[in-house]
């Protein structure tokens, strides 16, 4: 039977439709699943009452995994299948991977990603943790009674595609639909309510098991956006526990020891460590298999001493960070602290001094990323309080814009932009008489309409004949919170209006988006010369249409000369125009502007003494083309 | 008769309550759906309606549309684990058959 949760007020989902999703923080030490439980984010615990996921799986010979503690004891017994930290490994290969010899795996070069031989056989870093997140999809079902609409993912704000679509398809494969990823310094200032706080920048010091990271933010209007990350890839708690253990050497005068005593001491370092937190002084008690006995002391002051080196490296990439987003430490309004490290109150001291304020601590700093996650991943799966959409920190994926003459595209709404939004640009006729525009909706981020997706078109009807370039066309783009996208075109003058929505990213999968995206960056000089042809191909058109134009309904006010020459112009700039030579583009132009100067007085004084006597001119031959007035909105 | 909430349920409200910052009480109803028929409504409630019927238990006001009361009357709720699962539970005296998910139910 469904055990309940209270939702808000007229928000009772119908029965079999709660929307039960997660929030999950991947960590490359430890990994958490949490979500909102009647308003209120929780992390889910295992049986045993752990919060806490190790992020480590073993592999045995019958192809059964062990994830998490029962993997984590057994790592010193079988290192080669006991698979820790496998998140440095996602979306990289072998070359990107510095300190191998000191890792007990055998890699495996594959293209693109590297794999690890297991006595399970070869495994890719993308399964490895596809079983952390099976296991904590499995915690979330049982915990809420159901299978999951879907999960929003942290990953760190460095990360980049490849790893971040490796995450993506480590969740398909553990059968977890990924609602979001979202970057972990953004999971923090979420969880600490800082979308709803002042606007300005944050920073996030994220101190792990092995790795540090910070990220300077910056939240506007309810958007984070990241201005700058940095950190330490080899440097985290782990470390901290290193030097206890070098201290316990020392202290107690150890020889050399077995593989076997340095992981007991190695965990009691950690327990002290841990516990220093709380206490003054932490015992280490230990009897090794030499049949030594260990039996120490180990004080706050000596702890701080010891690990103060450790503490001053994480300042060097905060600087940096700071100076890459062009601020100072005055700069900065709040600092949270984040990973199960900063819990040491040297850490902690530390960061203030630095900031000179205190950081935010009062949540737990290893489950802070998954709240956030989860409460994000509540707002997405629709169950968020009425008026607290406005959070939704999507952003879209690929340019929205439209077709322009010669096949070019204008883009309306930028890669990136956070939705909802909301943009407009005019644009004209690029013929006299036009009555008709047509509108083609693309995405992407290619100049050219035939390297874009097509998404839609439609017709705008009923526009007054006018001059060409004398309409004004406003087209906006409108994507509400779920990435539904309406286009209306609207002529000023006479109010006519057309419109049509879309789903922009219908059928576009990820990983379209991914390549498309790789796409773009490997063209975008080659664009910019082809927009730069085009353009002059198109100014050529439009001078030669306006030229013609004139030379049917005005020709008599030339001299045979005079219309001999240009006639020739136009030769040339016709041929000009069918090649891809820019710069004779260009100077066939100037030509036949300059030649055309004279006759174009002449026809102003006679249109002028034309519209004086009233005559109407006649509607032209009119097609839909658009042309831009090359001013935004 | 009246409708109540153990206490532990209520313990779980107020825990809820003060997190969530605002609101009056929990409002409980009924609505026709589900595979049974009929199905709880379990809320936050910020306002009072002029016919809600009211009642007051371990210090958790609880709020019941009049339509609602019938199906609810001589109800608690109750607060229940399970395995790892946790959340709200009706026991209703007025129902004959509850589909076996417990979202909705027959009377
Ligand atoms: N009370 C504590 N005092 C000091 N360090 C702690 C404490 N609790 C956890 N840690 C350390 O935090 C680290 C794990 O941090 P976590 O945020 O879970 O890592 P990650 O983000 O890398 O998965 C470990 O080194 C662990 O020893
Ligand atoms: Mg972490």
């Amino acid at each position: 039977m469904a055990l309940l949760q209270i939702a808000e007020p007229g928000e009772s989902s119908a029965p079999h439709q709660h929307r039960l999703a997660v929030g999950i923080d991947l960590g490359t030490t430890n990994s958490l699943v949490a979500t909102v439980r009647s308003g209120l984010a929780v992390v889910l615990s295992d049986e045993l009452g752990r919060p806490l996921l190790p992020s480590v799986v073993r592999y045995m010979p019958d192809g059964q995994t062990e994830v998490g503690y029962d993997a984590q004891t057994r790592q010193a017994l079988d290192p080669r299948n006991t698979i820790v930290s496998v998140k440095r490994f996602m979306g990289r290969g072998l070359a990107d991977i510095s300190n191998r010899e000191g890792m007990p795996y055998r890699f495996d070069d594959a293209p693109g990603m590297l794999r690890l031989h297991t006595v399970a056989g070869l495994k890719s870093p993308v399964e490895v943790s596809a079983e952390i997140l099976r296991n904590l999809r499995l915690r979330a079902e049982a915990s809420l009674g159901g299978a999951l609409l879907g999960a929003v993912i942290t990953v760190p704000a460095y990360f980049d595609d490849a790893q971040r679509q490796a995450t993506k398809d480590a969740a398909r494969l553990a059968g977890l639909p990924v609602l979001r990823l979202l970057n972990e310094p953004t999971a923090a200032a979420i969880a600490y309510g800082l979308d709803n706080a002042a606007e300005g920048v944050y920073a996030v010091y994220d101190l792990g098991g092995g790795t540090f990271d910070i990220s300077i933010l910056r939240l506007s209007r309810g958007i984070f956006e990241v201005l700058a990350t940095g950190g330490d890839s080899a440097l985290g708690g782990d470390d901290f526990d290193h030097r206890i253990f070098c201290w316990i050497l020392e202290t107690a005068g150890l020889k050399p020891l077995s593989v076997e005593d340095a992981r007991v001491l190695l965990t009691r370092a950690r327990e002290a460590k841990e516990y220093l937190t709380f206490h003054g002084v932490a015992p280490i008690s230990a009897r090794l298999d030499s049949g030594e006995i260990v039996d120490l002391t180990l004080s706050t002051e000596i702890f701080s001493e010891i690990t103060q080196t450790l503490v001053a490296k994480t300042m060097q990439p905060v600087k940096k960070a700071l100076r890459d987003a062009g601020l100072s430490v005055a700069d900065v309004k709040g600092v949270v602290m984040v990973g199960g490290a900063t819990r040491m109150p040297q850490v902690q001291r530390a960061v203030g001094d630095f900031f000179r304020q205190d950081p935010l601590n009062n949540l737990d700093p290893d489950k802070v990323v998954a709240i956030g996650a989860a409460k994000q991943a509540n707002l997405l799966a629709g169950n968020g309080a009425a008026g607290d959409d406005w959070l939704l920190l999507d952003v879209i994926p690929l340019s929205l814009g439209i077709e322009t003459m010669g096949g070019l595209v204008e883009k309306i709404i930028p890669r990136n932009a956070t939705i909802p939004t909301a943009r407009a640009q005019e644009f004209t006729t690029f013929r006299d008489g036009q009555t008709a525009l047509a509108v083609h909706v693309v995405q992407g981020e290619r100049e050219l309409v035939g390297d874009c997706r097509s998404l839609a078109r439609f017709e705008l009807r009923g526009i007054p004949p006018m001059v060409a370039g004398a309409a004004r066309v406003r087209v906006t783009f409108q994507v509400d919170a779920d990435g539904l996208l309406a286009v209306t075109a609207r002529e000023k003058t006479s109010g006519v209006e057309a419109s049509i929505v879309v789903k922009p990213s219908y059928g576009l999968s990820d990983d379209e988006i991914a390549e498309m995206l790789k796409d773009s960056l490997q063209h975008v000089r080659d664009d910019a010369l082809q927009r730069a042809l085009r353009e002059a191909q198109i100014d050529a058109e439009r001078l030669l249409e306006a030229v013609r134009a004139a030379l049917v309904g005005d020709g008599e006010l030339l001299s045979a000369d005079e219309r001999a020459r240009i006639d020739a112009d136009i030769g040339k700039l016709q041929a000009a125009t069918r090649g891809d030579n820019r710069r004779q583009i260009v100077l066939a132009m100037d030509d036949l502007e300059a030649d055309t100067k004279d006759f174009a007085a002449r026809r102003m004084d006679k249109s002028i003494r034309r519209a004086f006597a009233g005559r109407r001119i006649s509607e032209l031959d009119s097609d839909t083309t658009i042309a831009h007035t090359g001013e935004a909105t | 008769m009246a409708v109540t909430l153990s206490e532990r349920a209520a313990r779980h409200v107020a825990n809820y309550m003060v997190k969530r910052g605002k609101g009056i009480g929990l409002r409980l109803g009924v609505r026709t759906s589900g595979c049974s028929g009929m199905a709880y409504k379990l809320e936050f409630a910020d306002i009072a309606r002029p016919d809600d019927i009211e009642f007051e238990s371990h210090g958790v006001k609880v709020l019941i549309d009049p339509k609602s009361f019938p199906y609810l009357d001589g109800t608690e709720l109750d607060y229940a684990r399970e395995g790892l699962n946790e959340g709200f539970r009706f026991n209703n005296p007025n129902v004959k058959d509850a589909c076996g998910c417990g979202e909705s139910f027959n009377v």
